[in-house]
């Protein structure tokens, strides 16, 4: 027999807590007016309203503004290195799927450093929440130019004028084959609440974009409030082609659910892997008798 | 005389197909019929075509290595001629395919050329891809092996498909018929004492399969990897075991994906690991070092291969050592484990986990190439000698946790202290689940409480823990006895070595010793933190140290030096090979001759 390991038992009971439970006692360090504070409080408010016990919520993160979220957080919080927020995120998911596991970025973050991850927790449909707060901006590191930065944006880096096309966030959780996809605007905090909570309530890899203006380096709000509005009402989100379609109109901005799709989890396909492999009671000793001479 | 100890290299071009196959099994029928085998190979980094090199140690005695001239010589082609001749003994025996190269002139030392039509012998059976049956046939034959366990062991790893079996056992007799009645009636060999002998219990395994074992045996649950020679077999052994015990293995998109699944797998609590060799270990730095930072377990497995860069993925190293010990950003201490041999990598993973579990900090496991593939004999491992240290978990029982427990105070105090600074440096660690224990794993410098806090005295005091920590598993390296000494430990030369150079060293001193001159052998398996008092005590009086490794600059050797502040003897080897006996046993014999002109 192996030696037996430690485990923990974990019972899931609704918890009935107020938005203010949910905030830690670390005061956000983010600029006064930063969009991060608009998702910050949506997402106290849209945990307390599903409920979670704060001890079975975890907030992963990477590096940039939206890396210090977990740290304002009274939940179990990993913030980690840059780019890697997803990978971690599955590792927690994977390792303890009962858990509630949101992973928040930006669009440094997720997009540019750490591309690499994002269809593959897509494809995976790890049970996750991903929320990106993108200021198509890095502001942390003092204004240079982000992936989602459009064509001729003059900042530090980019003196002359931004020349690198910014790719489209939504249409890369399309072809990812991301099971939940949506936008929001920080600015509208109480749709933007709605469409946490039904991020979070999704059950597979849910991404969201959230724009969420940085002031201090590219103050965009009246630009977002001039081009965003609401997905069309009689959008059918089951609707792949059509929410392809919105995603790809780079005039208006739709805001709202633009997709979902019920398929398998990766922690319940993993499971199906567990069962197949389980033959009777596991014994060591027989795993070295295939080796025996 | 009968000769008890035989040296067998087998070359040819992988293209054919087989080579490796072929030395595999004949080590198996020499492992069955009660033998020690002791096994090294190169293979080319291409999947098709290139040269490939098998070779067999069998002993009735403990082989310890490759053994460094042959015996005899397999030689599927001409190149293997022309490559390898020259290592056979004088009165040994080269084997070639004589419908496929030419044996060489006779040169004089006696060796003995046959030549075996294998395509002929093949093609007569109507079974052209059975020539490496063929061969194996007639090797059983060559080494007086007993034919019933070579059909035990056909049957075991080629008997799958009935017809096939039938076509495989026809070869197997056709190569020993062969070498009966035109070669040797009897075998110029004689392993197998006619006494019999008394057999050992032993499994057959390579060292990945080794610690793999660990591993599960380690309480491993949770592997995030990605492919990468000569480690993947790691994986695809945990892919198959994980999902039966209820652990978790997930192929990653890259490296530093891997090691980032693990850190998340860990946070909750599960012992986890990845496995990787020199460029993935590149990829991980960071978040090695983040593992540190976060006070986070895992065991991060390093499968050294030649580099640097591509280098040579199918060729062994020791190079590592320094990235392992310091690669990272700032002083980011880790403990680094290297085990010596197939078997002690099931023993140090499990030496491994418990470091990580103990002291909540990544732990490098340094294999290398050769260990990874070398098919060796073990003692069946003793789950008795495994204990598992747990991870020291925060008690919410014993806590003053008034503020800010699951149900919420709303004021968001953080009672619980996961950066805690102790004497040992160990903070107790809550686990997601454990109510009032919330805390985020910060990667920013940080107050007890993991709140990000940049003052000089919170990063001294950090500093001081995360050092204090490993301090302590210097007393387990005692406790567990985590080295090997051997020889005459009042020699005045002393052999200070690491990982799997153990095999050659301990033969050349048997053979030094005998020739009156002694040394003094210490292999530590914890080389950080570096034991400094034992290694300080064992050199200490010695006129000369000798540091054997496989790399170029001699890594372990420097930090002897630096340690100790004293001139050692490096013994570097970096042609991507293992170390040879002779080149030991040389070194020993110039260093003692030099002793004898200084006194």
């Amino acid at each position: 027999m192996l030696p037996e390991i430690q485990t923990i038992p974990l019972h899931f009971d609704k918890a009935n807590l107020k938005p203010n439970d949910y905030k830690s006692d670390v005061k956000p360090v983010w600029c006064p007016g930063c969009g991060d504070f608009g998702v910050l409080s949506s997402f106290y408010k849209a945990v307390s309203e599903l409920g979670i016990p704060p001890e079975q919520l975890v907030i992963a993160s990477g590096i940039g503004c939206s890396g210090r979220f977990p740290a304002f957080c009274n939940s179990y919080g990993f913030h980690g290195v840059h780019g890697r927020v997803l990978p971690l995120a599955t590792g927690i998911k994977m390792a303890r799927p009962e858990l509630v596991v949101c992973a928040m970025g930006g669009d440094g973050d997720g997009f540019s450093i750490g591309m690499g991850h994002f269809p593959h927790a897509a494809r995976r449909n790890v049970d996750i929440t991903y929320i990106v707060m993108d200021n198509e901006i890095y502001g942390l590191t003092k204004g240079q130019a982000s992936p989602t930065s459009p064509l001729g944006l003059e900042k530090k880096s980019t003196p002359y004028g931004n020349v690198d096309r910014p790719l489209n966030p939504l249409l890369l959780a399309f072809t990812g084959g991301a099971t939940w996809i949506g936008r929001a605007f920080s600015s509208r905090p109480k749709e933007m609440t709605e469409l946490i909570k039904q991020a979070i309530a999704h059950k597979g890899f849910s991404f969201l974009q959230v724009y969420s203006p940085c002031v201090t380096f590219y103050d965009t709000y009246d630009h977002f409030k001039q081009v965003t509005k609401p997905l069309p009402e009689g959008h059918d989100a089951s609707d792949k082609a059509a929410g392809m379609l919105y995603a790809m109109n780079e005039e208006t901005l739709f805001l709202g659910k633009y997709y979902q799709e019920e398929r398998p989890t990766y922690d319940d396909a993993y499971s199906g892997v567990r069962q197949k492999a389980t033959k009777g009671t596991y014994s060591f000793e027989k795993l070295m008798d295939k080796y025996r001479r | 005389m009968a000769q008890v100890d035989l040296t067998v290299r087998v070359g040819g071009d992988s293209a054919a197909g087989g080579i490796v196959t072929t030395g595999e099994i004949v080590a198996r029928i020499a492992a069955y019929s009660g033998l020690e085998v002791y096994t090294t190979r190169t293979i080319p980094a291409e999947i098709k075509g290139g040269h490939v090199m098998f070779q067999l140690r069998t002993s009735e005695k403990p082989v310890y290595s490759q053994g460094d001239d042959v015996d005899m010589l397999i030689a599927f082609d001409q190149e293997s001629i022309d490559n390898y001749y020259h290592l056979i003994k004088a009165n040994g025996f080269l084997i070639y395919n004589s419908n496929d190269g030419q044996a060489p002139a006779a040169n004089g030392n006696g060796v003995k050329q046959y030549g075996l039509p294998l395509n002929e012998l093949a093609k007569k059976i109507n079974f052209t891809k059975g020539r490496n049956i063929v061969t194996i046939g007639a090797m059983v034959k060559l080494f007086d092996l007993p034919y019933d366990k070579a059909e035990e062991v056909v049957r075991r790893q080629l008997g799958r498909k009935k017809d096939l079996l039938d076509q495989n056992l026809l070869a197997l007799k056709t190569g020993y018929a062969y070498v009966e009645q035109n070669i040797a009636q009897e075998s110029p060999y004689h392993l197998i004492p006619e006494t019999g002998i008394v057999e050992e219990e032993r499994l057959v395994m390579n060292g990945n399969q080794a610690l793999a074992m660990g591993a599960l045996a380690g309480g491993c649950r949770f592997y995030a990897g990605y492919p990468i020679t000569p480690a993947s077999d790691i994986m695809e052994f945990l892919a198959a075991e994980f999902p039966q015990i209820g652990g978790t293995m997930i192929q990653a998109e890259d490296e530093i994906a891997a090691i980032n699944m693990c850190l998340g797998g860990s946070f909750t609590g599960a012992r986890s690991m990845t496995a990787t060799s020199g460029p993935g270990l590149a990829l991980m730095v960071e978040a090695l070092g983040h593992a540190t930072m976060t006070e986070i377990p895992l065991v991060l497995v390093d499968v050294q291969r030649a580099g640097p860069s591509t280098g040579m993925p199918t060729k062994v190293s020791q190079g590592d050592l320094r990235l392992a010990i310091f690669g990272g950003a700032d002083d980011s201490p880790r403990i680094v484990v290297a085990p010596v041999s197939v078997e002690d990598c099931f023993y140090q993973t499990v030496h491994a986990f418990n470091l990580a579990e103990k002291y909540q900090t990544p732990v490098i496991f340094l294999s290398d190439q050769d260990m990874s593939v070398r098919v060796v004999t073990v003692p069946p491992f003793d789950l008795n000698k495994v204990k598992l240290e747990p991870r020291l978990l925060w008690d919410p029982q014993s806590a003053n946790h008034g503020g800010n427990g699951a149900s919420g105070g709303g004021s968001g105090d953080r009672e619980y202290l996961r950066y805690k600074i102790t004497e040992s440096g160990v903070s107790p660690m809550s686990l997601p689940g454990m109510p009032g224990g919330q805390y985020t794993a910060e990667g920013l410098e940080k107050a007890e409480s993991g709140a990000p806090i940049y003052t000089p005295e919170a990063h001294i005091r950090n500093f001081e823990k995360r050092a204090r920590k490993l301090a302590n598993a210097l007393q387990d390296y005692e406790a567990w006895q985590m080295y090997e000494t051997f020889g005459a430990l009042d020699a005045p030369v002393a052999i200070v070595g690491w990982g799997s150079t153990i095999g050659p060293v301990k033969e050349a001193v048997l053979r030094a010793a005998s020739e009156g001159m002694p040394v003094a052998v210490l292999y530590p398996k914890l080389l950080y933190p570096l034991p400094a008092d034992h290694i300080g005590k064992f050199i200490a009086g010695r006129e000369h140290v000798i540091v054997p490794e496989l790399n170029f600059t001699g890594q372990f050797g420097r930090m002897i030096q630096a340690q100790f502040g004293r001139e050692i003897i490096p013994l570097t080897c970096y042609g991507g090979t293992p170390l040879a006996t002779r080149d030991v046993y040389a070194k020993i014999k110039q260093v003692y001759e030099g002793m004898k002109v200084n006194a």
